[in-house]
């Protein structure tokens, strides 16, 4: 029986002028994710992997093509509600606490009262921040941050997550720490994922479908499945399974010339 | 400080005081200091303190400091009380102030090289070195003015200036009222309010506001008290004017730092709600709004300072028969400088405490503002 | 007076944008503006100008009332043709020296103005340089210079000028000691800021050469002093300027902008004072505009982006 499709590119373009003529930030790229999966977009900056995350949350508007998000278009999509986003950086309010963050798109989008402060409470836990509900962002650290963001994509309960590098910012330390947990959650929950990574070892962890791209124009050059367990640890990365999807990954990004400046 | 001049100071200071035992107090005749027991013993406390203040140096020098310089300083206070030694003051009388000013400055140097530890001790020093500095520059004042008998119509003595001040109260309270309750308050608040209004429209229609922005800055540095008399020719001479003045004055300082501010959100966060389908309103009101607070309240602080200055100027060009602005210029045309100096006061008094409000404001409601956590 | 550090938002993108889509935004509303100011010219004169027809008892039409709030004599609200007309007279119609001639009364608030800036710049940078190296001094004299900042000062000019005058001191030195003793608190505040500015880490670079405070200041501090220098510069100027306006009130100067105004509003020349703060107007960002000029010309020698 075929998966419902969470997200269906089709020959999608993005095109623009500048100063030095016209970039193709992205050309006549097409891709299919069922929902459930973790697909992970890897490459270079400049390949479009943002754009396409972007373009996915209607953030951004191709320029040919179509996309369909849920069986509806991107902007229906993002009218329903049917994602969550999590940026680069936290991006938390400062002037609320984080349980008050964690409420913000629960206002917006017109929950009661009683249902956010529930919400609020399961998502800090799933996240593991319980006992944090008063504190400002300014008080925790970067992964604790990025983990409270994380839960308030989650908190509102949409069927896809989009993560645009989360854990970029962070030191290697924490970001295993990290991967291990939204892996975790991604088990618990069942969500779609849709994930852009410059690590390869990130993207070869977490993702059920590694998607390599290159720049110019921006395109996808391979798409590998993967099928590790899913109650996997990080330990799985000495493994010659691991070693070779990942050597696969990086043919992928030199055949696209990413490593050339 | 370095301790050997430190303790040369102190010592110096000393003999200062006791300069006085031997040298003429007044050019008139009056009777020596020794023939004033109390204050021979003050003084000889004095020197005493100062003396006891070299020898022992670093810190507690300062306490002994500060007590010598209280001790000196309440003798030439006194002393000036003698009608002989005010406005003919002698080498006697100048040696005790030198002395005393001498062992203030040493204390003030002293106390402000100290490194406290604990957070309370530190804002208490940091609260303690200007107002020993204050301090002594209104003894210096008073002591200058009443030894060297200068015109109280040049330049009345502090003590004076207070002694009008307190009985001069119901008049200062109707110009108070006059000028800021009704002049000030209102002025201030329909100019920043108008000020913020045209901001968020302007924020809404990027059009209008690029095109604001440049004229918000040109009229902001233009005299723009200038308008006060087209103001009491629109609004007569009663406060309305220079509310009218004040309203003007405030208005363009708020709508720049506003329209920056609503402007300040990050893209990263303006993604953000346009992800959770949020509409105009709501990003405004959750995301632009707070995070503009910090430039709304530079701007409401700097408006508290330019509001009071315009309300007060604008009186200058006339004025019924009360406000600040109105008794400055009349009593200044009479020479009754004491009761001017009374008045600015009173003006000084409610600068500060209006900005110190508005930043007591801001303080509670930016807390989260990376400046407060430095 | 205005948030001195406040730079256009988006200047830089501003800049590369066709010239047109830069300029049409502030056109359209200057444009709008002086609609409104028409229209508000007539609605506010009408009143005045149809009871003098009716004091004449002379029919009129609309035309001729409205031809009539433009061009009235001691109109409510002057249309800009007028202010415009009263101004060009003032300037070009008499000789500078005459008493009558706006450019005599401007270059005798702009002298006041200037030497005040001058005094007050000087004093200013000198007690920064010295609360910089001092720590008694930044301790005890720094909170009462912010202290200074929220009273209104202004208000002391006329007693200034009473106890100058007192003293024999008339003219043009008075007035600049008060512009100088308003612009010299925000340019101390200022310089002490830009002082100040430094990253730890570059003083910490000069430290590991053994430089002297004074190479440390020459090398480090003045540099990075220069931007804060400009912008309360800026704000200096401008408080200079209003000074001098102010200080020629009290006493009923009769040279100056100050007393253009002041002489206006007791005769009830509505059009004198509208011509006298287009000259100030003018004033204040011609001295602006000198002030952002030299600091583009510095900050391209010191290889600021363009």
């Amino acid at each position: 029986m075929p998966q419902r499709l969470a997200v269906d590119v089709r020959n999608v373009s993005l095109t623009f002028e500048t100063s030095d003529g016209k970039v193709d930030a992205l050309s006549d790229v097409s891709l299919q994710i069922a929902d459930g999966e973790f697909v992970s977009l890897i490459g270079p900056s400049g390949c479009g992997k943002t754009t396409m995350l972007r373009m996915i949350a209607d953030l951004q508007q191709p320029t040919a093509g179509t996309l369909l998000v849920n069986g509806m278009s991107a902007e229906q999509a993002r009218l329903e509600r049917r994602y969550g986003y999590v940026f680069q950086a936290p991006a938390l309010f400062p002037w609320r606490t984080i349980e008050k963050n964690l409420k913000l798109p629960l206002e917006v989008m017109g929950f009661t009262d009683s249902e956010q402060r529930q919400r609020a409470a399961r998502y800090l836990a799933l996240v593991n921040l319980t006992g944090f509900e008063r504190k400002y962002p300014w008080q925790l650290s970067g992964g604790m941050q990025q983990r409270v963001s994380i839960a308030r994509a989650l908190s509102f309960d949409p069927a896809l997550l989009l993560m645009d590098e989360p854990f970029g910012a962070l030191d290697e330390i924490v970001r295993d720490h990290l991967n291990e947990q939204l892996l975790q959650l991604w088990d618990k929950t069942g969500k779609t994922v849709v994930f852009v990574t410059h690590s390869i070892p990130e993207a070869v962890f977490l993702s059920t479908k590694i998607v390599v791209m290159s720049p110019r124009p921006g395109r996808i050059i391979d798409v590998i499945d993967c099928n590790f367990p899913r109650d996997r640890t990080l330990e799985i990365r000495e493994t010659p399974e691991f070693l070779r999807i990942a050597q696969r990954v990086r043919v992928g990004l030199r055949a696209g010339h990413s490593y050339d400046e | 400080m370095n301790p050997r001049r430190l303790q040369l100071g102190f010592i110096v200071a000393a003999a200062g005081m006791l300069c006085a035992l031997v040298l003429p107090l007044s050019s008139e005749a009056v009777a020596t200091l020794s023939a004033r027991p109390i204050l021979v013993a003050l003084t000889l406390a004095a020197a005493l303190l100062f003396a006891a203040a070299a020898w022992t140096g670093g810190s507690r020098a300062i306490a002994l400091g500060v007590l010598g310089v209280l001790c000196g300083a309440a003798t030439t206070l006194v002393l000036l009380r003698d009608p002989g030694i005010g406005g003919s003051a002698a080498a006697g009388f100048w040696a005790m102030v030198l002395a005393v000013w001498l062992g203030a400055g040493l204390c003030v140097v002293e106390l402000a090289s100290q490194r406290p530890r604990g957070d309370g001790a530190r804002r208490a020093l940091n609260l303690a070195v200007p107002l020993l500095f204050g301090a002594v520059v209104f003894y210096l004042w008073e002591v200058l003015v009443r030894g060297f008998g200068v015109p109280p119509v040049l330049m009345p003595s502090p003590s004076a200036a207070a002694i009008r001040f307190a009985s001069s109260l119901p008049i200062l309270g109707q110009d108070f009222v006059q000028t800021f309750v009704r002049g000030v308050l209102i002025g201030y608040v329909i100019g920043c309010g108008a000020g913020l209004l045209v901001a968020i429209v302007a924020q809404r229609f990027s059009f209008l506001g690029r095109g604001l922005l440049p004229l918000g800055n040109f009229f902001s540095a233009l005299p723009l008290v200038g308008v006060a008399p087209i103001m009491v020719m629109w609004f007569g001479f009663d406060w309305p004017s220079k509310a009218a003045v004040v309203a003007l004055v405030t208005f363009f300082p708020m709508l720049v730092n506003a329209l920056a501010g609503l402007s300040a959100s990050g893209h990263m966060e303006r993604d953000l709600m346009r992800s959770y389908g949020a509409d105009h309103r709501q990003t405004l009101m959750k995301l632009d709004l707070p995070a503009a607070l910090p430039f709304i309240f530079n701007a409401l602080k700097i408006n508290a300072t330019l509001a009071l200055i315009g309300a007060i100027v604008a009186e200058f060009f006339g004025t019924p028969t009360q406000g600040i602005g109105f008794r400055i210029s009349t009593e200044a045309g009479r020479m009754a400088i004491d009761m001017v100096w009374a008045e600015i006061a009173l003006a000084a008094i409610a600068g500060m405490a209006f900005y110190g409000l508005v930043a007591l404001a801001e303080r509670a409601t930016t807390f989260w503002h990376p400046s407060y956590r430095t | 007076m205005t948030s001195s550090a406040l730079a256009l938002p988006g200047a830089g993108t501003l800049r590369r944008r066709p010239l047109v889509e830069r300029y049409a935004p502030i056109v359209t509303i200057v444009l709008a503006l002086i609609a409104i100011w028409y229209i508000a010219a007539a609605l506010m004169n009408l009143s005045l100008v149809r009871g003098g027809f009716e004091r004449e008892e002379a029919p009129y039409t609309v035309s001729e009332l409205i031809a009539g709030t433009m061009t009235a004599e001691r109109p409510l609200l002057p249309a800009p043709h007028q202010v415009i007309a009263a101004f060009v007279d003032s300037v070009f119609g008499y000789a500078p020296t005459a008493p009558r001639s706006l450019v005599y009364h401007s270059i005798v608030t702009l002298s006041a103005t200037l030497l005040g800036f001058a005094l007050g710049a000087l004093l200013g940078t000198g007690l920064a340089l010295m609360i910089v190296h001092s720590r008694a001094l930044e301790k005890s004299l720094l909170p009462w210079i912010i202290c200074s900042q929220m009273v209104p000062i202004l208000a002391l000019a006329p007693i200034f000028i009473v106890v100058l005058g007192a003293v024999g001191l008339q003219g043009l030195l008075p007035k600049s000691i008060i512009s100088a003793y308003l612009c010299f608190f925000p340019i101390t505040i200022g310089m002490v800021k830009g002082f100040t500015a430094p990253d730890p880490m570059q003083l910490d670079l000069m430290r590991t050469w053994s430089a002297t405070p004074r190479q440390v200041l020459a090398k480090l501090r003045w540099p990075a002093a220069v931007p804060y220098l400009f912008a309360s510069l800026k704000v200096a100027i401008t408080i200079s300027l209003i000074g001098a306006i102010v200080a020629e009130l009290p006493t009923g100067a009769e040279a100056g902008i100050g007393a253009r105004l002041l002489a206006g509003s007791y005769y009830g020349q509505t059009i004198q004072i509208w011509a006298a703060l287009l000259a100030s107007a003018i004033l204040a960002s011609g001295l602006i505009g000198l002030v952002d000029l030299t600091e583009r010309g510095v900050a391209r020698q010191m290889g600021a982006r363009p």
